[in-house]
């Protein structure tokens, strides 16, 4: 079960350029906690500007994947590589920490299941959004101050907010900032847990089209993890399933949910109330 | 039965083995400016926060042939600073002074003297916290981290939000630095008034934090630079009066409450200084006139 398998297809989806090499690649991933595994020998390929959905019930390896992948956890086995601009593939095993670092506030960005631990609570929402770009070596107010508005505006925050801190902030409204705070850079990959976790229905909505529309505009690469079929087939445009931290289905996310091969994939879109 | 015997201290108090692994901290701290040495912090015979750090390098430095000043928010007279001036003149018999001019060490809470330094002279901060990061970011592994990787966005999301709350940098006293181009430092809580002082400065300047068991140094000549930003730049406060003593004006003043009718007066903080000035004919709107030289301060 090989993604290379797919990639001509989704690519042609995606709208790429079939040749482009992909950005982020995984062989071989495996993290045991202990005697138990989080995930199993996972193999996965993530092209420029395409949105990947991670599905699984709870347990099943998919969070730590993501992980993994994100450099937040070191794998037992297997590697990452990541192609950074204009570069070859790198191992991301290898890169100082530093580097690491450095990808993770400029190429790199990350949106959590829980706002409060994506973002500083007792930081304004202009400082939210900011705060990369000072890292990055911003040093004009005026400017960062434009930056951060245009963003929040971008995710639908009322300019007068920009002051405020998210602890005043609904849920809906932090993971917007959140998601602002993220692609303030432009990150080329971005990794999502559950973003729409614990939100009403009419939010998630909202919040969907959001992400789907941002995403679009940047060309962002997304890999989604959600257990929410819904949210994977409104997103991405590949998907894979995992079970007991194997993946033991992956394809074109309509290809998949219409049509599951596998008895476990059948069940779960069964599972689903008009999925 | 006889007497009991009279207690003899080792010079400067510290025993020779503590006071070697204080200056090897020292050189170290002088060899990276800016970065926070860590160093065996011993008990001083004062509580923390009353200049256990300071007085631990300034025992390790003095010589038999140093001269000490010592000041307490620019002021020779205040406890701290004569407890510290007397503990040294007990233990170790070194002269002290008053005067800025003549002392060879100067330790100090809170205030860079008004006279300015020369190569030949030390100045030792008492600090309490000597991490910059500590109120964005608890975790020491963490800002250990951010220093060793000079990931400093983190101290400017602060300064962003001192103007977004208050439309200019709020922050007036332990303002941060970058010391040489690397280390974001924390000045010790001196007055932003006097971080302009700390660069390029002839005189070593060495910071002791005694409960936090760190030591960091500024050699003499090192760019230190005031973070800011471009549109923002680093000010320091300025007054509208001069000193009411000896008119001294740019000089950093305290605020000195007459009576409880609103009556106030501002006068040098520095009061060495003062005297100096005073000493030399200056006199300000409530100078005591004809004023002996040096005596009456209020």
């Amino acid at each position: 079960m090989n993604p290379n398998d797919m990639s001509a297809d989704d690519v042609g989806a995606n709208d790429m350029s079939a040749d482009e090499p992909p950005l982020l690649s995984a062989r071989g991933l495996t993290k045991y906690y202990g005697a138990r595994a989080g995930c199993l020998d996972v193999d996965l390929d993530v092209y420029p500007g395409e949105v990947l959905a991670i599905v699984g019930e709870s347990g099943s390896g998919k969070s730590t994947l993501l992980a993994l992948l994100a450099t937040e956890l070191a794998p037992s086995a297997g590697t990452v590589g990541y192609r950074m601009a204009g570069d070859a593939l790198t191992d991301l095993a290898t890169l100082p920490e530093a580097d690491r670092r450095r990808l993770l506030r400029t190429e790199w960005g990350f949106v959590r299941q829980n706002a409060e631990q994506g973002l500083r609570m007792a930081v304004s929402a202009g400082g939210n959004v900011g705060e990369r770009l000072m890292a990055i070596g911003w040093r004009n107010y005026g400017a960062i101050r434009a930056e951060a508005g245009d963003w929040l505006g971008r995710v639908e925050i009322a300019d007068d907010r920009i002051d405020d801190d998210p602890r005043g902030f609904s849920g809906g409204m932090r993971q917007r900032l959140q998601i602002a705070r993220n692609l303030v850079t432009r990150p080329r990959l971005v990794f999502m847990d559950e973003p729409t976790g614990g939100l009403d229905v009419s939010v998630q909505a909202r919040l969907l089209d959001l992400i789907r529309s941002l995403v679009a505009d940047l060309g962002a690469a997304v890999i989604i993890v959600t257990h929410d079929l819904a949210v994977a087939r409104l997103l991405s445009h590949r998907i894979m399933v995992m079970r007991h931290g194997r993946v033991i289905e992956t394809g074109l996310t309509d290809q998949v949910l219409d049509d599951p091969r596998e008895p476990y994939t059948q069940l779960l879109v069964a599972s689903v109330l008009a999925a | 039965m006889s007497a009991m015997p009279t207690i003899t201290y080792n010079f400067g108090y510290l025993d020779e083995q503590t006071k070697r692994m204080i200056r090897r901290a020292i050189l170290k701290a002088i060899a990276i400016p800016g970065y926070q040495v860590p160093f065996a912090s011993r008990e001083m015979p004062m509580p923390y926060g009353w200049g256990t750090g300071g007085v631990q390098v300034t025992a390790a430095i003095l010589g038999p042939d140093d001269i000490l000043k010592v000041i307490d928010q620019g002021s020779d007279d205040t406890t701290n600073a004569v407890a510290i001036r007397s503990f040294f003149a007990a233990t170790a018999g070194v002269r002290t002074t008053t005067r800025t001019k003549e002392a060879t060490i100067i330790q100090t809470r809170h205030r860079v003297p008004e006279t300015k330094l020369g190569p030949e002279q030390i100045l030792v901060y008492q600090v309490p916290i000597p991490e910059p990061l500590r109120f964005l970011e608890p975790r020491e592994t963490e800002t250990r981290t951010l220093h060793a990787l000079a990931d400093y966005g983190l101290m400017h999301v602060k300064l962003y939000e001192d103007i977004a709350r208050h439309g200019h940098i709020a922050t007036t006293y332990a303002y941060p630095v970058m010391v040489a181009g690397r280390y974001v430092t924390d000045p010790s809580p001196i007055p932003k008034f006097d971080n302009p002082k700390l660069d390029d400065c002839p005189a070593l300047q060495l910071f002791g934090a005694g409960r936090e068991q760190r030591i960091y140094a500024i050699p003499p000549h090192t760019r230190v630079v005031s973070l800011d930003f471009e549109d923002h730049p680093f000010r320091v406060q300025r007054f509208d009066r001069p000193c009411a003593l000896c008119g001294a004006e740019d000089v950093y003043l305290d605020e000195v409450i007459l009576d409880d009718r609103g009556g106030r007066m501002f006068v040098c903080s520095d009061t060495d200084h003062c005297d100096q000035r005073r000493a030399a004919g200056h006199a300000g709107t409530m100078a005591p006139q004809g004023a002996p030289k040096g005596t009456s301060k209020p």
